[in-house]
């Protein structure tokens, strides 16, 4: 091969301008005992490419089965927290509504008492005014 | 499609994706696990497959993706990127010696350089594929994928030729 040849071939590499022909003569040219000395740098560059297409995958492909998936026990778990805090939720929501239900109840009987104990007081403001009208008719 | 069937189709390539996958995530367990992954994935869609026309070229998509999620995603943040030096399997080539240092010299330069031209590099000087292939896998026009392939190839040209005279690792 010329070397004229060559380095103008390596312009156009540089230049990313070869066709893939053109490359796989660089290619032998490189991978060649006989460089011309000033090119050595792309020895190094062609060398490395060559080696690194021999790198093979040594471990074989497995059909692994599926993982088990934890992403359905999450999910799962979620849907039985939002139901349970659903469900506490409700309990919580009637116990208090309980609580106040006694609490109104209590206050209301309270009132009533109260209610019952001022009549009462009537009564006798009643009795009092009853007797204070027959007074003044007597008189 | 049977598990043979499935192995027949992705055997012509499984090298490459596990090339392209130790390019990107730099070492080789990390990239036999990514290739793994690439291929159970494959495999579990593998009633879609017969609908690509081009199965290798989504692949190597596929694989430029995933390789750059694990890259980004936290669990590789934690990766310790160790170089690990690059094996040969042939013993042909193996008796260059004196070339070794220097090329394990490029493998680092490329390394350094930018996403995008590490993977034209890996996929045009080493894997051989025409610009158009390479335009479809990255996306790319090949108008871009001949630019950055020349960047690319002009960047470690010339940090190789530099590394050259002064000396400097």
């Amino acid at each position: 091969m010329e070397l004229s040849k060559i380095e103008n071939l390596l312009d156009k590499y540089l230049e990313a301008t070869t066709t893939l022909q053109e490359e796989a003569v660089l290619k032998n040219y490189f991978l060649s005992d006989n460089v011309a000395p000033h090119l050595e740098v792309y020895k190094s560059m062609f060398l490395c490419f060559a080696k690194s297409k021999l790198e093979i995958l040594e471990k074989p492909i497995q059909f692994k089965k599926e993982k088990k998936n934890w992403k359905w026990l999450s999910v799962a778990a979620s849907v039985v927290l939002l139901f349970s805090v659903y469900t506490g939720n409700n309990y919580v929501q009637e116990q208090k509504a309980k609580a106040q239900y006694i609490e109104v109840i209590n206050t209301l009987k309270l009132l009533s008492t109260n209610l019952n104990k001022s009549n009462e007081a009537m009564e006798s403001l009643y009795v009092y005014e009853d007797t204070l009208k027959k007074i003044f008719k007597t008189k | 499609m049977n598990q043979s069937d499935f192995l027949n189709t992705i055997l012509p390539f499984k090298d490459k994706v596990f090339r392209l996958a130790k390019r990107l995530l730099v070492s080789s367990e990390e990239a036999e696990d990514a290739t793994q992954e690439l291929f159970f994935k494959l495999w579990k869609n593998k009633e879609k497959i017969a609908e690509y026309k081009n199965v290798e070229a989504f692949a190597m998509t596929m694989t430029k993706n995933y390789c750059f999620d694990r890259l980004k995603s936290k669990q590789a943040s934690n990766l310790t990127l160790v170089h690990s030096n690059y094996k040969e399997k042939d013993t042909s080539l193996d008796k260059k010696m004196e070339y070794r240092d220097s090329v394990n010299k490029v493998h680092k330069l490329i390394e350094e350089l930018p996403e995008k031209q590490k993977l034209v590099i890996q996929l045009r000087d080493i894997e051989e594929y025409d610009f158009e292939e390479i335009g479809k896998m990255l996306d790319l026009k090949p108008t871009a994928v001949r630019v950055a392939l020349s960047r690319a190839r002009k960047t470690i040209r010339e940090k190789l030729i530099k590394q050259h005279n002064y000396g400097v690792i």
